[in-house]
C-alpha cells in the first residue's frame, strides 16, 4: 500500500443562492495516495471543482463547507487555524488552475511571481528565490529561463503558461497536488506536453495528483484510480482499468458509451436522454433515475449508498441487485 | 461539386507585419458530405470559415459554389447566394440572442430575406417544422435561450442555421462546449439532419474522436495550410504527414488497446508566428524528419493506391517506413 497523501471523508459544500440553500457536493469522500493519480471525473455542475475548491479552501462566499474533514498527515484542514491551513498552502497542498492567464499576476514578472512560495515559506532572500524561481523554470520545460524570469504572464503561450503555474504549484514539493482541469483549455499536442510533464512531477516530488476532468480519455491515460461524480456524489469509483471495462454504475456507462471510439460513420451514436438535473430539484432517491435505462421504483424513493466490493465501490440500487456482475443494458 | 475552393490566401495587417492567416487553400465539398477541418488554435480555421460565409475577400485564389463565384455576385444575387450557406457557432450560450424566444430567433434570418415566406402564418407553420425537426418541443417556441440547457440551445442554433433551407453547414465546434452525454445527442442530430436534407457539412473540430465519428473526409491544417487531406480512414488509419500523426498521436485514448498500440509523438517547440513563417515547409521547425530540403517548399504527393490521399510533405510517411 502505498502512502496516503490526503483522506477526504463526507465532504458538504452547500450554496446559499438567493434562490434558497442547494447542496453542491453530498458527502464525498476518497482517498488520495503518494505517487497516484485519482481523477474526479463528471460533467459541468457534478461538483467536481466546488470539491477541489473546498479542499483548497477557495470557495465563493455563496458556498460553505457544511460537513466532512479534509486529512493530511493527522491535520484536519477545516478545523486547523486560518494561519496553520496558509503555512500547509503550498508545502502540503497546492493547486493548478484550468486558466493561466487569470490564475496568474498580470502585472507581476513571472520571475518574482514563481520566487513568492521560496520567499514566503522559506524566507529566502529575493536574489536566493529568483535563483530558484529560474530553476524552477528551466525544469518544468520553459527555454531560456534567465531572460524569460523578467517577462509578464500575457507574452507567453497558453501552454507556456500552464507550465509557469505547474512549476508555481510544485515550487515547495507538495504532499497533494490538485490540477483542476489544467488542460482543457489547450491545444491535443500541448495538452499531450503538460500531462507528461504533470506525470513526471508527479514521480519526482512523490506526490498525490488529484485531476479534475470531463475528459474520459485522460482519465484513461493518465489516472489509476476514477471517481465519477453525479450531481454531487461520487456514484462509482474504482482502478480506472477496471472500472472503465467494467462499468457498474448505469451512468458510468452511458458516458464512456457516448464517447464516439470506433462507432461507424453515419451510425447513432448511444447517448444519455435529457440532462443532469437542476441543483434545486434533485429528486429523491437516486439522482439519475430520470435518464437511468435500469429505474426500479426504489430508485425514486431510496437513496442509494456508495457499496464497497474488493477496490471499487458504486451508488447504484440495480447494480447492487445483480450482485457484483456489471450492470448491463436492458434495451 | 458544390463547393470547390482554389488556392485561396488571406492576409491582415496586424503592427509587426502581415499575418497570412491562409496561404493556398484547396478544397472541396460534395452535396450530402461531410468535410472534417481538423488543426490547433491559430492555424486558420476560423478565417477559412469566414471566407466561406463570404465574410472574408480572399486576397487571391478562387471560390466556386455550384460553379459560380460569389465574390464576383451583385447585390440582391449575392443575398440570395448568402442563404446557401450557413453557420452553426461553438457556444450556444454566446450565439443566441437572449431578448429574443425561440421562435423569433428561427425566423430572425427571414427578416432580411423576406422574399422566403409571404405571411406570419407561414412563418409560424415553418418555426414549428423547424423545431420539430430539431427535436424541440412546439411550445418552446415561446421560450427565451435561458430557459433551454446548454444541449436545447444548440439545437436551436442548429434550427436558426436551417431556417434559410442552405445546402451548407459550417459547424464550427458546435458539440465543443456541450457535456459528453449531451454531445453525443447533438452529433446524432447533425447526422440524422444530413440523411433527411442531403445538407453538406464543413465539421470544424480540434476533438479528433468527434471528427472521424462525423466526417467523410478530413483536411487537417498547419499555419495556414492544409497539409493532409484524404478520407477519413485513409488519414486516421494511415497518416502520411508528420503533424498528422504527431496531432493523433497526442490525443488521448479511451481504450488500453488504442493506448497500447500508439507510439506517443510528444512534439517541441511553439507553433511558429504566422507573422513569419517557416519557409519551405511550415511544420519543418518541429517535425522529427526535417533535413535541409525541407526549407523549399513541400511537394503535395498522393498515394498511389489511395490517389484522393495527398499529403504536402517531402518526406511522407507510409506504412513501410514509419
Amino acid at each position: 500500500m502505498t502512502d496516503i497523501g490526503m483522506k477526504v471523508d463526507g465532504l458538504t459544500v452547500d450554496l446559499h443562492t438567493p434562490r434558497g440553500t442547494v447542496r453542491a457536493v453530498d458527502g464525498v469522500s476518497f482517498t488520495a495516495h503518494r505517487g497516484r493519480t485519482l481523477a474526479l471525473l463528471g460533467e459541468s455542475g457534478c461538483g467536481k471543482s466546488m470539491t477541489a475548491q473546498a479542499v483548497v479552501g477557495l470557495l465563493e462566499p455563496i458556498a460553505e463547507v457544511t460537513g466532512g474533514s479534509i486529512d493530511i498527515d493527522g491535520e484536519d484542514l477545516l478545523t486547523v487555524s486560518r494561519k496553520r491551513r496558509r503555512q500547509l498552502a503550498g508545502p502540503a497542498l497546492s493547486i493548478v488552475f484550468q486558466d493561466a492567464l487569470t490564475a496568474l499576476n498580470p502585472v507581476v514578472k513571472v520571475g518574482v511571481q514563481l520566487a513568492e512560495p521560496y520567499r514566503i515559506h522559506r524566507k529566502m532572500s529575493a536574489k536566493a528565490a529568483r535563483a530558484e524561481a529560474i530553476e524552477l523554470m528551466r525544469h518544468v520545460g520553459i527555454p531560456e529561463p534567465e531572460s524569460r524570469a523578467d517577462s509578464y504572464p500575457h507574452q507567453f503561450s497558453g501552454g507556456m503558461r500552464q507550465r509557469l503555474l505547474i512549476a508555481m504549484a510544485v515550487a515547495l514539493s507538495p504532499k497533494v497536488l490538485i490540477a483542476d482541469e489544467p488542460t482543457t483549455a489547450l491545444d491535443v499536442t500541448v495538452q499531450a506536453q503538460i500531462l507528461a510533464l504533470l506525470a513526471r512531477l508527479r514521480k519526482e516530488h512523490d506526490m498525490a495528483v488529484i485531476l479534475i476532468t470531463h475528459d474520459l480519455s485522460v482519465v484513461a491515460e493518465e489516472a489509476d484510480t476514477v471517481a465519477v461524480m453525479y450531481s454531487g456524489r461520487i456514484v462509482e469509483t474504482g482502478p480506472v482499468d477496471q472500472v472503465f471495462e467494467d462499468p457498474r454504475h448505469p451512468y458510468t456507462r452511458g458516458l464512456l458509451e457516448s464517447v464516439p471510439v470506433d462507432a461507424e460513420r453515419g451510425a447513432d451514436l448511444s447517448s444519455i436522454p435529457g440532462s443532469p438535473p437542476d441543483l434545486f430539484s434533485i429528486p429523491p432517491g437516486c439522482p439519475y433515475q430520470a435518464r437511468c435505462p435500469l429505474v426500479m421504483d426504489v430508485c425514486r424513493t431510496s437513496r442509494p449508498a456508495l457499496v464497497k466490493t474488493g477496490d471499487r465501490a458504486v451508488a447504484c440500487h440495480a447494480a447492487s441487485a445483480s450482485g457484483s456482475e456489471g450492470v448491463s443494458h436492458a434495451a | 461539386m458544390l463547393l470547390d475552393v482554389h488556392g485561396i490566401t488571406k492576409s491582415f495587417a496586424v503592427p509587426k507585419g502581415r499575418l497570412r492567416a491562409l496561404d493556398g487553400i484547396d478544397l472541396h465539398l460534395e452535396k450530402g458530405e461531410t468535410l472534417g477541418l481538423v488543426g490547433e488554435s491559430g492555424c486558420g480555421k476560423s478565417t477559412l470559415a469566414r471566407t466561406l460565409m463570404l465574410l472574408e475577400r480572399p486576397d487571391a485564389g478562387t471560390v466556386r459554389f455550384g460553379g459560380v463565384d460569389p465574390f464576383a455576385l451583385r447585390k440582391t444575387d449575392l443575398q440570395r447566394h448568402r442563404r446557401r450557406v450557413q453557420m452553426v457557432f461553438q457556444d450556444p450560450y454566446a450565439s443566441l440572442n437572449p431578448r429574443l424566444t425561440a421562435a423569433e430567433i428561427i425566423a430572425e434570418p427571414w427578416r432580411t430575406h423576406k422574399d422566403l415566406f409571404k405571411t406570419a402564418r407561414e412563418r409560424a407553420a415553418r418555426v414549428r417544422e423547424l423545431l420539430h425537426l430539431v427535436g424541440l418541443r412546439p411550445s418552446d417556441a415561446n421560450r427565451y435561450p435561458q430557459e433551454f440547457s446548454g444541449g436545447q440551445r444548440q439545437r436551436l442554433g442548429i434550427a436558426r442555421a436551417l431556417a434559410l433551407g442552405p445546402d451548407v453547414v459550417i459547424c464550427d465546434e458546435p458539440v465543443s462546449a456541450l457535456d459528453l452525454s449531451v454531445q453525443a445527442q447533438v452529433l446524432n442530430l447533425l447526422n440524422e439532419l444530413q440523411k433527411q436534407l442531403s445538407v453538406s457539412y464543413l465539421f470544424i473540430s480540434h476533438d479528433l474522436s468527434v471528427v472521424k465519428h462525423v466526417a467523410d473526409r478530413v483536411a487537417v491544417m498547419y499555419l495556414g495550410r492544409i497539409v493532409e487531406t484524404g478520407t477519413t480512414a485513409e488519414v486516421f488509419e494511415n497518416p502520411r504527414h508528420p503533424y498528422t500523426k504527431a496531432l493523433l498521436s497526442a490525443a488521448p485514448s479511451l481504450r488500453r488497446a488504442d493506448r497500447e498500440k500508439k507510439e506517443k509523438i510528444l512534439l517541441t517547440g511553439e507553433l511558429p508566428s504566422p507573422i513569419d513563417p517557416p519557409s519551405g515547409c511550415r511544420f519543418r521547425t518541429r517535425c522529427w524528419k526535417a533535413t535541409d530540403q525541407c526549407a523549399t517548399p513541400p511537394p503535395a504527393t498522393a498515394d498511389p493506391a489511395t490517389p484522393g490521399h495527398i499529403a504536402e510533405c517531402h518526406f511522407p510517411l507510409s506504412l513501410t517506413a514509419v
